[in-house]
């Protein structure tokens, strides 16, 4: 079993398998997808492609508890709630303007009314590359150091299951790369699931890549991928499972 | 800044020429040059009553600024009391304060108090309507961040819909800045025994309108200075907002 990092002592527990069953979503009274099932494994990062307005953020937002479903269930594999137990990460990165990237790290601690862990959080700027930037207001930090600092702020969680919505979309290629090798390291252990449009980001990152599309739209099985991640850029069974998903796309679109 | 410096000498300059070619009679449209030495000769007298004028209107900013604030977080928190207090705020501003000031005096005496508060409830309404607009208006994201994150409604109202709010409240002071003079004028017209707007009106009566447009002049310079002032200070104070 691989330790997750930070190790704190007083952790979440194990992180759960997701099961999703019999998922349902319509609109405008035409269904977006119809009795998916999607089943996440514990402490793995699952990578979810399809088109845009396929409704791969609907079932990610039903998974953290900011959608219900019109039907189907969201369930944990050890049986226990799943709210309080998720981490969520957006394409934006949703950092607060007038708080600096320290206060934006430790939100959720303030927002449970819980002391901020001041050292924790600077460690995990650190771990970021922002050491030097605890200080510095969202407004001064380009594109790149904002969304290391949600990064850092989805680990302050430090909740065992992570949830990313297209986070690294809206980066250059060069800082994309770098903090998908930093997600893939810090996330190890935990049940991700990952929302991408990018099948290389998912190759590189993912362990089980699914591909939603179609209308109304349908999951296909997973492309399941070894070995440990982040994949090299020039990862050959990467490269190859990268040309697999490029054929299923096109199939599906 | 300089723009402003050339429109007030584009603004004197039309004044002077009007008054210097005689088109209107002095005791209409006195000279700048009468109505700055009526100034000079009246300053001490000018001085003291622009100092009642000042606290009224300061004292007016800060208290409707505060009751403006304390009832858009009120009715932002609760669903209910938005249900009282909306109608309640829209009445308040359906009776012309020009209908209140003489009750107010009569409530209130001949002092500050009176148009303190007349100042009040000139400037609380647009406190409360723009900090409101923003207090509802909270980015939805932070929001279901928030969620995610376990909070309980109350914190979120203070940690991250309060301070979002700001540049909406800013908006609502500056107005309440530009119009907190109206408010504290119009209460010593109503009834006073010192102040800038008795001044004016005490001149008036007597024909005395050099020292009239003096009185006029220094108000003018006031309210400009605390606009400035307001909006500098708001701008420093938000400087993580783009729009300050």
């Amino acid at each position: 079993m691989t330790t997750p990092w930070p190790p704190k002592p007083d952790i979440v527990g194990p992180a759960p398998g997701i099961a999703i069953t019999g998922a349902t979503l319509t609109y405008d009274g035409a269904a977006v997808f119809a009795g998916v099932d999607l089943t996440l494994e514990a402490g793995r990062l699952s990578a979810l492609l399809g088109p845009s307005g396929v409704g791969k953020t609907s079932l990610l937002r039903a998974i953290a508890g900011l959608e219900t479903l019109e039907a189907g269930t969201v369930r944990a594999s050890d049986g226990a709630p799943l709210a309080g137990r998720v981490a969520w990460m957006a394409q934006r990165d949703l950092l607060l303007p007038w708080a600096d990237a320290l206060s934006n790290v430790t939100l959720g601690a303030r927002l449970r009314g819980e002391k901020p862990d001041a050292g924790r959080a600077e460690g995990l700027l650190a771990r970021v590359g922002l050491a030097g930037k605890r200080r510095a207001l969202p407004g001064t930090l380009s594109g790149g150091e904002r969304q290391r600092v949600a990064l850092a702020r989805t680990l302050y969680e430090d909740k065992p299951v992570v949830l990313m919505d297209e986070p690294f979309s809206a980066l250059d290629a060069i800082t994309r790369a770098r903090l998908q090798e930093l997600a893939a390291e810090m996330l190890a252990g935990r049940t991700v699931l990952l929302i991408t449009h990018d099948p290389w980001e998912a190759c590189r990152i993912g362990e089980a890549v699914y591909v939603l599309s179609g209308r109304p739209a349908t999951l296909g099985a997973p492309l399941v991928l070894d070995g440990a991640i982040p994949r090299a850029p020039d990862d050959e069974a990467a490269l190859r499972a990268q040309g697999r998903l490029l054929a299923r796309l096109e199939v599906g679109a | 800044m300089r723009r402003g410096l050339a429109l007030g000498a584009l603004l004197l300059g039309a004044w002077w020429g009007v008054s210097a070619l005689g088109l209107v009679p002095d005791f209409m449209l006195p000279s700048p040059a009468e109505v700055a030495l009526a100034g000079w000769r009246n300053s001490a007298y000018l001085a003291q009553n622009a100092v009642v004028t000042g606290s009224e209107i300061l004292l007016g900013l800060l208290g409707g600024t505060l009751l403006g604030a304390a009832a858009a977080v009120v009715i932002a928190a609760s669903r209910a009391l938005q249900r009282w207090l909306m109608p309640l705020l829209v009445v308040s501003q359906a009776v012309p304060v020009f209908a209140l000031a003489p009750l107010m005096v009569l409530w209130l005496g001949f002092g500050l108090a009176s148009k303190v508060a007349l100042a009040v409830l000139v400037i609380f309404f647009p406190v409360t309507a723009n900090f409101l607009d923003g207090l509802r208006r909270t980015e939805p994201g932070w929001l279901d961040l928030a969620a995610t994150m376990g909070a309980k409604p109350w914190r979120v109202l203070l940690r991250v819909r309060l301070p979002a709010a700001l540049p909406a409240l800013a908006s609502g002071v500056r107005v309440a800045a530009a119009v907190a003079p109206i408010g504290a004028v119009l209460g010593e017209w109503v009834g006073a025994s010192s102040g800038l707007g008795y001044v004016m009106l005490n001149a008036n009566a007597r024909i005395e309108t050099a020292l009239m447009f003096a009185a006029l002049v220094l108000l003018a310079l006031m309210s400009v200075a605390l606009y400035v002032a307001v909006d500098r200070g708001l701008r420093a104070a938000l400087r993580w907002s783009p729009g300050g």
